[in-house]
């Protein structure tokens, strides 16, 4: 931070030299002049090196010992210079540190998370690969906070991939798309309920609403991809592809989106929940989804279903 | 605030000037990895979840 009297530093202006009629103390002496009989005085080292640094409490250095601090002030005019100072000194900060929070919450998490989301793939990947088929548990048996599927949406971009987790926690939330604990698992009747950040952490669902009907979401788990297609506005179940709700309407989520918590699936849905408006939680922005065909095995498209590269 | 700062650190204008930097980075970081991630999930804005 500069020194705010910078600029009469640089001129070594100095009022008080000027204007001592105003009725200030009485003026530093200047640095001796060789030659001179000042120059046999003794100079005060530091007050030549607070000199100008200090500009306010300079009006109060003098030889009784005060340094010239603003502590030393008056309750005068200098004294409310200099908490008006202080003030001011401690607004700029606070806005410094707003603005250094808007940029924390933009970009310093997208980059935490994206690191996450690579050593999350990574583990992923090898977790997949090293399990033989007899240690391999169903995917309905998921530990709260551990990855168990990947998220891909060719509308969001064509390598957009997003490792999900169990459990919408924060702390699952911050890592990637969480999965709602008690919903369907990717291919099972009832509803995969995922919900993700829209502004930060990696922003996985900033342009959620760009999603259109029919664009694929596709889920990639051990052994199988699934693909669910936006739901249309004429879908014969009712159910809309995209809504924005209240963040208490619950039903959203329920086995069939918009039924009731506890009524059976009529089929096998996914819903993605983001806030909304952006940078706000006023509302929840929704996405269903229904699954396409059935389970597509790895092994036989390794790269992928078609779903994925059809635009 | 600042300019008291300046002046009680140690050595001629090059030293302050890398002391107030070495200063600044250290809170900058302190609120980004240990203040931030403190405050950010009780503030209101980032519930992405219906409950």
């Amino acid at each position: 931070m500069t020194d705010p009297d910078w600029a009469r530093r640089e001129d070594r202006t100095e009022p008080w030299d000027r204007v001592p009629a105003l009725g200030g103390p009485p003026p530093r002496s200047r640095p001796p002049v060789p030659g001179s009989p000042a120059a046999a005085e003794p100079v005060d080292e530091r007050a030549e090196r607070d000199r100008g640094w200090d500009s306010w409490g300079e009006a109060w250095a003098d030889d009784e010992g005060h340094d010239g601090d603003w502590d030393d002030a008056p309750h005068g005019r200098g004294f409310w210079r200099s908490a008006a100072l202080g003030v001011g000194e401690l607004l700029v900060t606070a806005g410094m540190v707003l603005l250094l929070f808007v940029v924390y919450e933009v970009y310093v998490t997208d980059f935490l998370t994206g690191q996450r989301q690579d050593e999350l793939s990574t583990e992923l990947r090898e977790q997949w690969a090293d399990e033989s088929p007899a240690e391999r548990g169903s995917i309905t048996q998921v530990e709260i906070g551990d990855a168990f599927g990947v998220l891909r949406i060719p509308r969001l971009g064509e390598d957009y991939t997003r490792v999900v987790l169990e459990g919408t926690e924060e702390k699952q939330l911050a890592q990637g798309p969480g999965h709602y604990v008690d919903s369907a698992m990717p291919g099972e009747q009832g509803n995969v309920a995922l919900a993700g950040h829209r502004v930060g952490k990696g922003s996985p669902f900033l342009e959620l609403d760009a999603m259109q009907a029919g664009d694929p979401v596709v889920v990639e788990t051990r052994d199988s991809w699934f693909v669910y297609r936006v739901l249309g506005d004429d879908d014969p179940s009712g159910i809309p592809g995209m809504q924005i709700v209240s963040p208490t309407t619950v039903s959203v989520v329920s086995p069939t989106p918009d039924a009731a918590a506890d009524a059976a699936p009529t089929g096998a849905y996914l819903t993605l929940t983001t806030c909304h408006p952006r940078y706000s939680a006023r509302q929840r922005l929704i996405i269903h989804a229904r699954l396409d065909g059935g389970a597509i095995s790895k092994a036989e498209f390794p790269d992928g279903p078609d779903a994925l590269y059809e635009r | 605030m600042y300019s008291w700062i300046w002046r009680h650190l140690p050595g001629g204008t090059p030293s302050r000037t890398l002391i107030s930097l070495v200063l600044v980075a250290a809170v900058a970081a302190l609120l980004l990895f240990v203040v931030f991630p403190w405050v950010e999930p009780r503030l209101p804005f980032n519930d992405v979840t219906v409950d």
